[in-house]
């Protein structure tokens, strides 16, 4: 059977993912996604055609929120769970490739 | 050889908006305060927390996209963009991808000859600022994530822009819109406004067209650096073509940032692999649609914007297009001008007073010029005891910072600080007389020596403004000399 998800491929997501993975995890991983990724494609028997692509899954709009400040976590509840800090600052590696997304 | 080239620019911008809270959570959004003081669950990215949208959010940028001639759909929703980085803990930026809440519109700039051209808008999204970064922890960098979650709407342009100034004019246009339209303070200090213009040059040469690879400058944060790294990097690509003939191709459009100490473009070192945002729908976030009843009561707030009133300014109060773009540079100002004429007095007098004196003393306190304690109804009072003789153009100005001061009317301030001009022609008359048989030697200089003519006549109307002690009209002391030393 042909692998859906192949060893390059999941080095590629796991990349993407910022996750380290060994080679027997890759391997291992290869065959669950191929797996999972071949019973979903179960859906493809479906006939779409002239059906409207979903947005979103609930029949529900405009959950809105108006512009009124609550109250934030103090600076010791937001760094609790840092693994690093500098005062009042998360501490991370430093990243010299630095664009941003926005 | 000739070869010529057009520069062709492309504007991306991003724009905070001026809501109180984030976009998706109820953080307030506070500038320069305590690190890590303005975050919750939400915008901390933490397991199980939900976003929830801030609807004055969506309504500023809708909002602007209707000033920005867009067309505003119907149905909009959010979308994941992910990508790993520090300033950004959910891994992901919530965003629009597909279906943006606006598209197709334009803007008119200044074309710099009083004309005005139109550059396209491809769209306008909104989307959430990620947080800050600091390097200054040696191998470390120190992560503030107040900024996290605020609103940023982003607008990009055609690729219609052709030259440095022209890609100036559109920033400070659009600085202008969106502080008019009070859904930016688009102050370019606090970084509200960050452009990215996308450069390349159409060459021609041996009638055939070239087109350089395209250069993103990113990341910018001042006006005069925007035209100086589109002029640079215009130069730079030309000089590259001349060289290496290369040419626009897919994937080479490189990523360059601005250094502004040697004033030049500086390539950005990217990593090999191409950036892959897996962008898809975000499911905590439902869809939003915006119905007509909505979308009009938005459209309501639409004012006249910043360049149309410039243009009426000049076209039909004839204002110079100079002292037009002072008055509209803020909408305050603007409109208090604009009613202060329409109640009667003299446009040029009033824009004289606002733009020597008023905005100054706003300036100083720190105010617009409508919360100066001054009435549109008292300024145009004071333009029109200048405009009739009854003050100086220095009395007025002492009077309208007094006002500032005090709120009083302009004609109680005139007469208590004695700066009625005197234009009874009779008494100042007799000044003249008195004056004209006080200095025989100089009355006959003013008629008969041409050389001293000029001179003679000064020192005369000098001598009338003295003893009037600084209150004659000058105008009808000038008039009484001319007519008597005939």
């Amino acid at each position: 059977m042909a692998t859906k998800i192949d060893e390059a491929q999941v080095r590629r997501v796991a990349l993407l993912g910022r996750l380290e993975l060994s080679d027997e995890e890759v391997t291992q991983f290869s065959g669950q996604l191929s797996a999972i990724v071949e019973y979903i494609e179960k859906l493809n028997e479906l006939h779409t055609d002239g059906v409207e692509p979903l947005a979103h899954c609930l029949p529900v709009h405009n959950v809105l929120r108006e512009d009124v400040p609550r109250p934030s976590l103090s600076n010791e509840a937001a760094l609790a769970n840092a693994p690093e800090r500098e005062d009042e600052y998360f501490k991370v590696p430093k990243i010299l490739d630095d664009n941003s997304g926005a | 050889m000739a070869s010529q080239y057009k520069i062709v620019v492309g504007l991306e911008i991003h724009v905070h908006l001026a809501t109180r809270t984030k976009i998706f959570c109820g953080c307030e959004l506070v500038y320069g305060d305590t690190a890590n003081t303005h975050v919750c669950p939400v915008c901390l990215g933490m397991p199980g927390s939900l976003p929830v949208m801030n609807k004055k959010a969506l309504e500023f940028s809708i909002l602007t996209g209707l000033a920005l001639n867009c067309a505003i759909a119907p149905f909009t929703k959010w979308d994941r963009k992910s990508y790993y980085y520090p300033d950004l803990p959910k891994n992901y930026q919530i965003s629009q991808y597909d279906l943006p809440f606006s598209e197709h519109g334009y803007i008119e700039i200044p074309a710099g000859d009083g004309s005005n051209k139109k550059i396209g808008i491809i769209r306008a999204h909104l989307e959430e600022d990620a947080g800050k970064n600091t390097h200054t922890l040696g191998n470390f960098s120190a992560v503030d994530l107040n900024r996290a979650g605020t609103p940023l709407l982003e607008i990009v342009t055609e690729p219609d822009m052709n030259t440095p100034e022209e890609v100036g004019a559109l920033a400070r246009e659009l600085q202008r819109i969106v502080r008019f339209l009070g859904v930016s303070e688009a102050d370019m200090q606090k970084g509200h406004m960050r452009f990215e213009p996308n450069v390349n040059l159409h060459i021609e040469r041996d009638g055939q067209v070239f087109k350089t690879p395209i250069s993103e400058v990113k990341n910018l944060n001042s006006f005069r650096a925007i035209e100086r790294s589109v002029a640079y990097e215009a130069q730079r690509q030309y000089a590259e073509f001349l060289e290496t003939g290369k040419t626009l191709q897919m994937g080479n459009k490189r990523t360059y940032g601005w250094d502004d100490a040697k004033q030049m473009t500086v390539l950005q070192r990217e990593k090999e692999e191409a950036h892959d945002y897996r962008y898809f729908p975000d499911p905590d976030l439902v869809p939003v649609e915006v119905d007509d009843a909505w979308l009009n009561e938005i459209k309501s707030r639409l004012c006249e914007l910043p360049l149309q009133m410039q243009n009426r300014f000049v076209s039909e109060y004839g204002l110079s297009d100079y002292d037009a773009g002072v008055l509209t540079a803020d909408r305050a100002t603007a409109e208090f001008f604009d009613t202060a004429v329409k109640l009667g007095a003299d446009a040029k007098r009033v824009c004289n007073l606002l733009t020597q004196t008023g905005l100054k003393l706003a300036n100083e306190k720190g105010v617009t010029v409508n919360q100066l304690g001054i009435g549109p109804e008292q300024l145009v009072q004071l333009a029109k005891m200048a405009d009739a003789g009854d003050i100086s153009a220095t009395a007025a100005t002492t009077i309208f910072e007094e006002m500032a001061v005090t709120g009083g009317d302009p004609m109680q301030i005139a007469e208590q600080k004695n700066l009625i001009q005197k234009s009874d022609t009779g008494e100042i008359e007799s000044l003249v007389d008195q004056v004209l048989a006080e200095n025989a030697q100089a009355v006959e200089d003013a008629k008969s020596n041409p050389k001293k003519a000029k001179k003679a006549m000064g020192f005369l109307m000098g001598q009338v403004m003295q003893k009037s002690k600084g209150q004659a009209n000058p105008k009808i002391v000038s008039q009484i000399l001319n007519k008597k030393l005939k």
